[in-house]
């Protein structure tokens, strides 16, 4: 008899922990879910104080998301799908922003929000927030590409990059010096951020009439720029200066192409060399390296037309279901301040969406190349921006890869007719 | 619901109490029986299969909800005449192929095993068993560890330099290597209890007639439990076909290594193509039934008359 007492104990407690678990917390302040990638842990920093500044009015707790962006979204989409009101602030790569907006997972701002959520913002990140004329999503983080040099090579070279340089002139440079243009080139998101830098520099763009939903037009093959780009990463792919993982490549690994004895030049985002000087201090990479690493703007793909740089970044939607919307979009707006976009920047080593951060000392000293980044981000191209984005992009990436093989002939024609035909349900993928 | 009444309201009447032999009344009190069951299969199985076939009838995604269009069959035709389908396809064979015929012999020496071992049965028994208990997915995990060329120790041990999960074939083999260190347990087990079902006297007369050892097994052993048989290859036949989650943690399907049930997680849950992921899913249903009513015919053998094999 004792031990069945004992046992209806135990089931209580457990059936009341999971009650007051569902309660979010019971009574006081709700708790707001924010869905995140991972990362160094600014996240939670951010959150944690944000927490305190609503006065007891919300607390955030920080859920992380799988590493891989198409993971990300994947994990977001099945949970709205099921209308799951647990996400009530949630970090979205810009590129989903039309697909869940499209999909009603977002709660759009009101014209009054979007005003205070929009001022001081850089516009390219304002653009990438906006669907169908509203704000959807409220700029965040913002993010491009920039060629990374060792300073060495390019001396040995005898490359002046305070002016702007084409690829074919980078590869020819790593050539001669026999070093290695390392960019990130596996059959991933990665590789359709490459395309579209190569295709919007040229003047071009992957797709147009995006509003037309499914009836969008595929534009790879329309003046020349899609056969540019595969002319590009054709010469680089079978040249003497790709990388021997060229093909098989993400972010992480030019890195340490770039940081080895073969390193000359590298495509990458803004926080390489934060995430050299890490390394540095953890005693993994010499200082010399670190020393060595020059920064430049992306590289031209038409050597008269001005690069268009990647944009890349973080915007922040409030859940369509979840429970306590004033509250997220508080919580959005705190995120969003001058003074947390400038701390969170320095912890996370990312870069902000907020034009006037770039100019605050801190972040000048830690980035030494801030006017830059912000250059390239306003003149950024960014990509295609239609709800049916995944499937663009997994078209691109089919088509042109791997580098050494993409055709400049039929590569453009092959992804058109692939976009058009995923799009019309008249092919798999 | 009316053969619940009927059965209620029989002993009332003597007419048709009467008119009801004892077999029909058996049956009855198993419809009664299994009535529960059969709603609640009817509910969690019938249900989302019929909700897929009337999906796969339609051009749908999950993420543009007013785009949706009446597609009629051409989902199926979409499909079926797209050479991703086939190259599936013709690679989830493969695999089961290969798995369920290496499970078999293997599992049918392990069931001997078993039932002759003299000392130590349970222990045996146990220890075969524990691969059939390890979650699948950390099994794959494990099989992925240990074929990683840069942390795995396989290279190591063989003193080769293979990026197994690079190139099609190498990638198919771990994948079909961790399927049969997995499931063969599952085989040796429903083998071992067809081959109890083998009594020692049928051995002994078939010995003093003459008969060889390997007579014995086919002409004794083999046809007793071609019940037992049938059933654990149907079994892993169908469960081969619907591979997923080692292919899924090993390769995520690249180099060609995709399956079919991995090209309908794809169109379903990646790109929320909800119409032609469904038609996927119908045509992988079909291509089960298919392999089951194959089983069947073949072994011309009445799975309901089947007496329990474990």
């Amino acid at each position: 008899m004792p031990r069945r007492h004992g046992l209806l104990a135990v089931a209580l407690a457990l059936v009341a922990s999971v009650v007051v678990g569902c309660g979010g917390g019971g009574s006081g302040a709700p708790e707001l879910n924010w869905y995140v990638p991972p990362d160094n842990g600014a996240y939670q920093k951010l959150a944690d104080r944000c927490s305190r500044a609503s006065g007891g009015a919300y607390r955030v707790k920080v859920s992380v998301l799988p590493t891989d962006a198409s993971g990300q979204r994947e994990q977001l989409v099945r949970r709205l799908a099921a209308k799951d009101s647990s996400i009530d602030v949630m970090a979205l790569d810009p590129v989903f922003v039309p697909e869940f907006a499209e999909a009603r997972f977002l709660r759009p701002f009101t014209a009054a929000e979007a005003a205070t959520l929009t001022d001081g913002m850089l516009s390219s990140a304002v653009e990438s927030s906006g669907w169908r004329g509203r704000l959807v999503a409220a700029p965040f983080r913002a993010n491009t590409q920039l060629l990374w040099y060792r300073k060495s090579v390019a001396a040995e070279a005898g490359l002046d990059l305070t002016r702007p340089i084409g690829w074919d002139d980078l590869i020819t440079a790593a050539e001669k010096t026999h070093k290695t243009v390392a960019v990130p080139a596996k059959r991933y998101e990665g590789l359709t951020v490459w395309v579209n830098g190569l295709v919007t520099g040229a003047g071009g763009a992957i797709v147009r009439d995006v509003e037309k939903g499914v009836d969008l037009t595929p534009a790879l093959r329309e003046g020349g720029a899609g056969r540019r780009a595969a002319e590009v990463m054709r010469r680089l792919g079978r040249s003497s200066a790709a990388p021997t993982n060229l093909a098989t490549s993400i972010e992480d690994d030019t890195r340490t192409v770039f940081q080895s004895g073969s390193g000359g030049f590298m495509i990458n985002w803004t926080y390489a060399r934060g995430a050299a000087a890490e390394a540095v201090d953890g005693g993994e990479l010499s200082r010399e390296v670190l020393d060595d690493y020059g920064w430049a703007r992306y590289p031209r793909t038409d050597p008269d037309k001005p690069s268009k740089p990647p944009f890349g970044g973080i915007s922040l939607g409030v859940g369509r279901y979840g429970e306590h919307p004033a509250e997220a979009v508080r919580a959005v707006r705190c995120a969003g301040t001058l003074e947390n976009q400038i701390t969170y920047m320095l912890e996370s080593k990312e870069t902000t969406a907020r034009a006037a951060a770039y100019d605050d000392p801190g972040v000048r000293a830690a980035l030494p190349m801030a006017d830059l980044i912000k250059e390239s981000l306003d003149q950024a191209g960014p990509r295609p921006r239609t709800p049916y984005y995944n499937d663009v992009s997994a078209a691109v990436q089919r088509e042109y890869h791997p580098p050494a093989d993409v055709d400049p002939n039929s590569a453009p024609r092959a992804t058109d007719d692939l976009i058009t035909g995923v799009l019309h349900d008249k092919v798999l993928l | 619901m009316s053969t619940a009444s009927a059965t209620r309201t029989a002993p009332r009447h003597k007419k048709p109490r009467k008119q009801l032999d004892h077999a029909q009344r058996m049956r009855r009190t198993g419809w009664l029986l299994s009535a529960p069951a059969v709603l609640i299969m009817l509910a969690v199985a019938i249900a989302p299969l019929v909700d897929a076939v009337w999906l796969s009838l339609f051009h749908k995604r999950l993420t543009t909800p007013d785009a949706d269009s009446f597609a009629g069959l051409s989902n199926y035709w979409v499909v079926l005449k797209d050479p991703l389908w086939w190259t599936d396809v013709w690679t989830t064979l493969a695999l089961t192929v290969v798995t369920v015929s290496v499970e078999f012999v293997i599992g049918f020496g392990l069931a001997q095993l078993m039932q002759r071992a003299l000392y130590l049965r349970r222990t045996l028994r146990t220890i075969v068993l524990i691969p059939y208990g390890i979650v699948t997915v950390v099994s794959a995990y494990a099989w992925r560890y240990a074929f990683d060329p840069s942390t795995g120790f396989v290279n190591d041990w063989l003193g080769t330099d293979v990026a197994w999960f690079d190139h099609r074939w190498t990638a198919l083999f771990v994948i079909a290597l961790s399927e049969i260190w997995k499931t063969t347990p599952f085989m040796s087990l429903l083998l071992l209890g067809g081959l109890i079902q083998v009594s020692p006297d049928v051995h002994e007369a078939a010995r003093v007639d003459g008969a060889g050892p390997w007579q014995r097994l086919t002409r004794v052993t083999l046809p007793i439990m071609k019940q037992a048989i049938l059933v654990a290859l149907l079994f892993r036949t169908m469960d081969a076909f619907r591979i997923f989650d080692s292919v899924f943690v090993m390769t995520g399907g690249a180099n060609d290594t995709e399956t079919v049930s991995f090209l309908a997680y794809r169109q379903l849950v990646g790109r929320t193509a909800l119409g032609l992921g469904s038609a996927i899913s119908v045509l992988l249903f079909a291509c089960v039934l298919l392999i089951a009513f194959l089983f069947i015919k073949l072994f011309r053998t009445d799975v309901s008359k089947l007496g329990s094999p474990a």
